[in-house]
């Protein structure tokens, strides 16, 4: 009994984390971030090709990713020309991760030690975060929630299929982060489980004390309450949203490098997993990180709980937790506010 | 005196609506300036269309520079702030939170004398400065708006509607403090329904009818001016018969 509180706790904690990722993501961009499984899958799938010493196509499609978007922003200043804008902008977008590129295939081949891996996989889902905002949400910014769940669903699927293309169809394991074990009672602790709950913990102050202490996280979290009035001090939103989907793929990232030393990742097994973090964020009404946390806490356990005694309708069982949760957030708020737009 | 806004043959629209039209304007520094008119007449859209909240047809300048192409974002850097009409607080930050962010394009970002400079402004913020915006009341939460808009030092402040809702003893208080900042090196723009309680603390004024100046001179002079008086602030002059 105890070991499956222990296993769900340890996905539970993962889910926390996607959770998190999703609802700071919807109260700035007002972006529902399907390709959030997406980010795990790369992360994983980087790490993983990068320590068998293969090259990931990712690093390729940040730099193609970088190039468009360097496009985008040009053709956003034609009217007005500035040089020292545009130089940032080049580099930012185009000579980052060209370097990055050529970073990563002067790394692939080699045997390079895990914390480098994982440092390169992290930098390589963040640009492609940081692009996607800039391609795919910045452009759409203005217009409604529905039209951005569309969008992203575009690009839940382009990038799924893009996964594909890059890692193949087969599945992919990553070396473990910590080879350490430990026995305490009836529990094994391993290295890896004991990473999980250390940085999502950390994960998680860090987020608090971003958002609670630095003017940059606040200026994030003026942008959720009021756009206008984040515009009119200064903040520009579309920084904003870039800091919540760099945020985001970096999380999504490093889950997905917690996760692949212990379960096999194909590319489309992100989707899933970033499910139950949406999971935990409806929940969460969207809005609460602290009851998002806790209902990933709790989808973890519900589902390592179903997998050992109905494993056939695992998926099942987790899913449905959404209905009595819905159920009673109708009841709860009968006059639910509709957004204007 | 220099100009410091300078907005010439300036149209806005909503779609194919021209909610202002052909309105040209000058404010100079340390100058308090007011455009008054009836609801609706294209005021706010007006103030908006400076700021950058709506698209603007026509020549805007600031300070030398052409705002046409310039983003919200720029125009505050440029020191034009805007307290708009709904007041646009962070409900759910603490005013302290509200202040910080009003300097977050200011290169003195939240220092310890801007933060000073508006509490002396309005006590009443210093009490309340760990509570929520949401929580203020309505005079509090415009005080607020004003403080936040300060700390970034502008040199333009544009208030829209700032007695709207409020008590008169409130509506004193605010509009005492708007001269004050004259006397601060902040020239004013503000935009009232209450005629007569702004061009008592203006130096120029603008009458707004329909999308149109129809009358621009010393506040002292609109205050006279019989047609103003009758419509705008509420006196009846002796031989007129009542509407």
């Amino acid at each position: 009994m105890l070991f499956l509180v222990q296993d769900g706790i340890t996905n539970g904690a993962i889910y926390a984390l996607l959770g998190l990722a999703l609802v700071l993501v919807f109260a700035v961009t007002r972006v529902i971030l399907i390709p959030q499984g997406e980010f795990v899958t790369y992360g994983a799938l980087t790490y993983a090709s990068l320590s068998a010493g293969q090259m990931p196509g990712t690093a390729k499609l940040a730099l193609v990713m970088g190039i468009a978007a360097f496009a985008f922003d040009l053709f956003a200043a034609r009217r007005l020309l500035r040089w020292q804008k545009l130089a940032r902008a080049f580099a930012v977008n185009v000579v980052l991760p060209g370097a990055v590129l050529a970073l990563t295939s002067w790394l692939a081949g080699r045997h390079s030690p895990v914390l480098v891996n994982v440092g390169a996989s992290l930098v390589i889902v963040a640009l492609i975060g940081v692009f996607l905002y800039r391609l795919a949400f910045q452009p759409l910014a203005h217009t409604s929630v529905l039209v951005l769940l569309i969008a992203s669903v575009g690009c839940h699927l382009a990038m799924q299929g893009l996964g594909l293309l890059f890692f193949g169809a087969e599945g992919q394991r990553g070396p473990a982060l910590a080879d350490a074990a430990a026995t305490l009672g009836p529990l094994r602790f391993t290295g890896q489980s004991i990473a999980v709950y250390g940085l999502t913990v950390a994960f998680i102050v860090a987020l608090w004390l971003f958002f609670g202490l630095t003017v940059y996280g606040k200026a994030l979290r003026a942008t959720a309450v009021n756009r206008l009035g984040a515009r009119l001090v200064g903040i520009r939103t579309s920084l904003s949203g870039q800091i919540a989907f760099l945020l985001a793929s970096v999380i999504g990232a490093l889950s997905g490098i917690l996760i692949v030393p212990i379960t096999t990742l194909y590319y489309d097994t992100g989707f899933l997993i970033g499910l139950k973090g949406f999971i935990a964020a409806i929940i969460g009404g969207l809005v609460s990180y602290p009851l998002t946390a806790m209902a990933a806490l709790l989808v973890g356990v519900v589902e390592a709980f179903s997998s050992f005694y109905a494993s056939n309708f695992k998926e099942v069982i987790v899913f449905t937790l959404l209905i009595p949760v819905l159920l009673l957030r109708s009841l709860a708020a009968p006059a639910v506010e509709e957004e204007g737009d | 005196m220099s100009a410091l806004l300078t907005i010439a043959d300036a149209h806005v629209a909503y779609g194919k609506v021209e909610a202002v039209r052909s309105v040209s304007l000058e404010v100079a520094a340390n100058e308090i300036v007011t455009i008054i008119g009836a609801n609706g007449a294209g005021k706010t859209t007006l103030l908006n269309a400076i700021m950058g909240v709506l698209p603007l047809k026509g020549r805007i300048g600031f300070l030398g520079a052409d705002l046409t192409q310039l983003e919200i974002e720029d125009r505050v850097g440029l020191g034009l702030s805007l307290v708009p009409e709904h007041r646009e607080l962070f409900w759910s930050m603490s005013v302290e939170d509200n202040l910080l962010l009003g300097a977050f394009r200011g290169t003195s970002a939240g220092s310890a004398s801007a933060f000073e400079r508006v509490y002396t402004l309005f006590p009443r913020l210093k009490e309340r400065r760990k509570q929520l915006a949401g929580t203020l009341s309505g005079g509090e939460q415009q005080m607020l708006a004003m403080g936040r808009a300060l700390m970034g030092a502008p040199k333009l402040l544009m208030l829209d509607e700032p007695s709207l809702g409020l008590a008169p003893i409130i509506v004193a208080d605010i509009f005492r403090t708007v001269s004050e900042l004259r006397s601060a090196g902040v020239s004013v723009l503000l935009v009232e329904q209450n005629a007569q309680a702004a061009l008592k603390i203006a130096d120029r004024a603008y009458v707004m009818e329909l999308g149109e100046f129809v009358l621009q001179g010393s506040a002292a002079e609109i205050e006279r001016h019989e047609g103003v008086a009758a419509s705008y602030l509420g006196f009846q002059h002796a031989g007129e018969s009542g509407i």
